[in-house]
C-alpha cells in the first residue's frame, strides 16, 4: 500500500562526539528529520539556524520535498561529471546552484542526476495523469511526415516512381490531418 | 479590459461568498506547463523570453475563457497595481518582482489567472470561492486542454508535464483550499493538525503562501508531491484530508461552545466592540479581528449575509487595497489608522452580535 508516510523530528547536542553535517550549510546538524515514504527512509540532518530558517521546528509548516531536493543539491556527488545539456547548455553545477533545470531536454541529459533525487520526493517515479493527447498526435504527425518527406525524394532519386507517387498521395492525406493553425 | 476596472470591479474571493465557504474560503488549482524546445524562464535569454510570451499571450488570447480579459506585461504595471494582484492572488510575489519578459492574463470575472514566464513558461490557475475541488479542476482542465491546440507543451510519457523544478513534475498541479480554522488556534490544536496533515503528503502554509504567517486564523492546504498519481487521486486525497479538517474544526468550535462559550463569546464582542471603535490597527490585528467576526457569523451571532463583508475586508484591509483606495503613499503608521478609519465605517452600521442565537444550535 504506497503513501504511508511518517514524519519524525529529534533534536540532539552540539557537544555530541562526531556530530552529523548540516545538509544545507555543514555546520554541526541538531534536528534529525526522519521521513518514510513508500517504505523508504529519507534523513535530513540540519544545524539549529537552517531548521528554523526552513521552518522544520514551525507548525505553520514547511515543505520536506523542497527540503529534500535542496539538501541532495548539496550532497558532493551531484555536479560532478562534464555533462552539459546539448539543447541549452546547462550544466549540473547550474543545476546545483538554481536548483532548476535549464530546459525541458535537461531531463534527458541529467538523467543520472535527476533519478536518484526523484525517489522518494514524490508518490512514484511514473507519470499517472493528464496526457497532452492533441499535442502529442500533432507532433507524431509531423514526425511522420518528416519521415515521408524523405522516403519521397529517395525513391524519386532512385526511380522508382510507382512508390514516390504512394509516398505523395500519403503525404498529402498526413498535411490534411494537421492542423492548419500556427504551432510554437 | 484595462488593469484600473479589473481593481475596480469586484473579485471571485469578496463576490460570491455564502454559507458554503463557512469554512474553506476558496478553492484553487494551478497547472505548471512550459512550451517544448525552449529554455525554462530562469535560464531563457531576454529575447527568448520575450519570443515565449508572446506565444502565450497570443495562445490564451484565442481562449473563450479568457475574452475581454486583462493581458499585460509585468513591466507595465505599477508597483501598487501589482500588490494588489498579489493580495488578490492573483499573481504570485516572484512574478510580481520579476522585469522583461514576464505577463499576467486574467479572466474577466478573476477566476482564471495565467501567469506568463514565472518559474514555468505558464502557471494557469483557477480560483473559486467556497469548497469547490471538482468545479474548479473541470475548468482549469478544461482550459488546459484548449491550449494544446495552439501551444506544444513539454511533456514525456514517463515524467508528465516537464517543469523548471523537478518538484513539480508529473500532473504540474498543485490544489489548495484557504481554510478559516479560528476554533483549533483558539483551542491550540493546529500544531497536531499540521503534522497530521504533513504525515498524510500535504502542505499547510500561511494566508499568502510560503513564509507568511496564518494571521487571521486562515491557512492555505494543498498537496505536496505531483507525480507519481493522477490528478482525480491528489484531488481526492486532498478532498478527504479538509473534509477531515472541516470536522475536527466543527467539533473544537462545538467544545468551544460547550465549555467556554463565555470565553468565545467575549473575543467575538470585544473584536465587534475595537472594530467600531479602534483608531489604530495594523494588519495583522484587522485580520484577527475579521476572523472572530467570520467566526460570529457561521455561530450565528451576526447574520448570514454579513460573511461577505468580512471576506472582502479580509481583502481590502490589506495595504495594496487600502492605499488604492486612499489614493495616495502611506507610510505603515498613517495606513495603520487609515485601516481603523475605513473598517469604523464599515461596522458603523454592521449588526449588533445577538448572543442568544447561537442557542439555536446554528453550526
Amino acid at each position: 500500500m504506497g503513501g504511508i508516510m511518517a514524519c519524525l523530528l529529534h533534536k540532539t547536542h552540539t557537544f555530541m562526539a562526531n556530530p552529523l553535517k548540516c545538509d544545507l550549510c555543514n555546520k554541526p546538524a541538531t534536528v534529525h528529520l526522519t521521513q518514510i515514504l513508500d517504505n523508504k527512509v529519507h534523513k535530513v540532518d540540519l544545524c539549529e539556524e537552517c531548521a528554523q530558517e526552513k521552518g522544520v521546528t514551525d507548525p505553520s509548516g514547511f515543505s520536506l520535498a523542497d527540503l529534500l531536493l535542496k539538501a541532495s543539491l548539496n550532497n558532493p556527488d551531484a555536479g560532478t561529471g562534464g555533462i552539459r545539456c546539448e539543447q541549452c547548455g546547462f550544466t549540473p553545477a547550474d543545476f546545483k546552484k538554481q536548483g532548476r533545470f535549464g530546459c525541458p531536454a535537461c531531463y534527458v541529459a541529467f538523467k543520472g542526476i535527476l533519478d536518484p533525487m526523484l525517489d522518494g520526493m514524490h508518490k512514484g517515479t511514473v507519470h499517472a495523469g493528464k496526457v497532452p493527447q492533441k499535442a502529442l498526435e500533432r507532433r507524431s504527425l509531423h514526425e511522420r511526415l518528416t519521415k515521408l518527406e524523405g522516403d519521397l525524394s529517395e525513391a524519386i532519386k532512385a526511380e522508382r516512381y510507382e512508390e514516390a507517387a504512394r509516398f505523395r498521395d500519403e503525404i498529402n492525406q498526413v498535411r490534411q490531418t494537421v492542423a492548419q493553425k500556427p504551432v510554437h | 479590459m484595462t488593469i484600473g476596472s479589473l481593481i475596480e470591479a469586484p473579485s471571485e474571493l469578496t463576490d460570491s461568498v455564502s454559507s458554503k465557504s463557512a469554512i474553506v474560503l476558496m478553492t484553487r488549482i494551478r497547472l505548471a506547463r512550459n512550451l517544448a524546445g525552449h529554455p525554462f524562464p530562469g535560464w531563457a535569454k531576454p529575447a527568448q523570453r520575450m519570443k515565449i510570451m508572446d506565444a502565450c499571450r497570443e495562445a490564451l488570447g484565442g481562449v473563450p475563457a479568457m475574452k475581454r480579459g486583462l493581458s499585460v506585461g509585468v513591466d507595465e504595471l505599477a508597483e501598487l497595481e501589482k500588490r494588489i494582484l498579489v493580495e488578490r492572488h492573483l499573481i504570485s510575489r516572484e512574478l510580481s518582482g520579476s522585469k522583461q519578459g514576464s505577463g499576467v492574463v486574467i479572466s474577466k470575472d478573476q477566476t482564471f489567472s495565467v501567469m506568463i514566464n514565472e518559474e514555468d513558461h505558464l502557471r494557469i490557475q483557477m480560483m473559486r470561492a467556497g469548497f469547490q475541488l471538482k468545479k474548479v479542476w473541470g475548468a482549469i482542465n478544461e482550459l488546459d486542454t484548449s491550449l494544446e491546440d495552439s501551444l506544444d507543451f513539454a511533456f514525456s510519457p514517463e515524467l508528465g508535464y516537464l517543469t523548471a523544478c523537478p518538484t513539480n513534475l508529473g500532473t504540474g498541479m498543485r490544489a489548495s483550499a484557504m481554510m478559516h480554522l479560528p476554533a483549533l488556534v483558539i483551542a491550540s490544536q493546529m500544531e497536531k493538525v499540521v503534522r497530521a496533515v504533513n504525515q498524510l503528503g500535504m502542505v499547510v502554509r500561511g494566508l499568502f503562501g510560503e513564509g507568511s504567517d496564518a494571521s487571521g486564523s486562515i491557512f492555505q492546504i494543498s498537496n505536496q508531491t505531483t507525480l507519481g498519481e493522477s490528478e482525480e487521486d491528489i484531488l481526492k486525497r486532498l478532498s478527504g484530508v479538509l473534509q477531515s479538517i472541516i470536522e475536527h474544526e466543527l467539533n473544537a468550535r462545538a467544545r468551544l461552545l460547550e465549555t467556554d462559550s463565555g470565553k468565545i463569546f467575549d473575543k467575538i464582542g470585544r473584536a465587534y466592540g475595537i472594530l467600531q471603535n479602534g483608531h489604530v490597527l495594523s494588519s495583522n490585528e484587522a485580520m484577527n479581528l475579521l476572523s472572530l467576526i467570520r467566526l460570529g457569523v457561521d455561530l450565528g451571532v451576526f447574520p448570514d449575509s454579513k460573511r461577505s463583508v468580512t471576506d472582502r475586508l479580509f481583502i481590502e484591509a490589506q495595504p495594496g487595497h487600502l492605499q488604492y483606495a486612499q489614493k495616495g503613499e502611506f507610510e505603515a503608521g498613517q495606513r495603520d489608522l487609515l485601516r481603523a478609519e475605513r473598517l469604523r465605517s464599515e461596522f458603523a452600521n454592521f449588526d449588533r452580535p445577538d448572543f442568544n442565537l447561537s442557542a439555536n444550535g446554528k453550526n
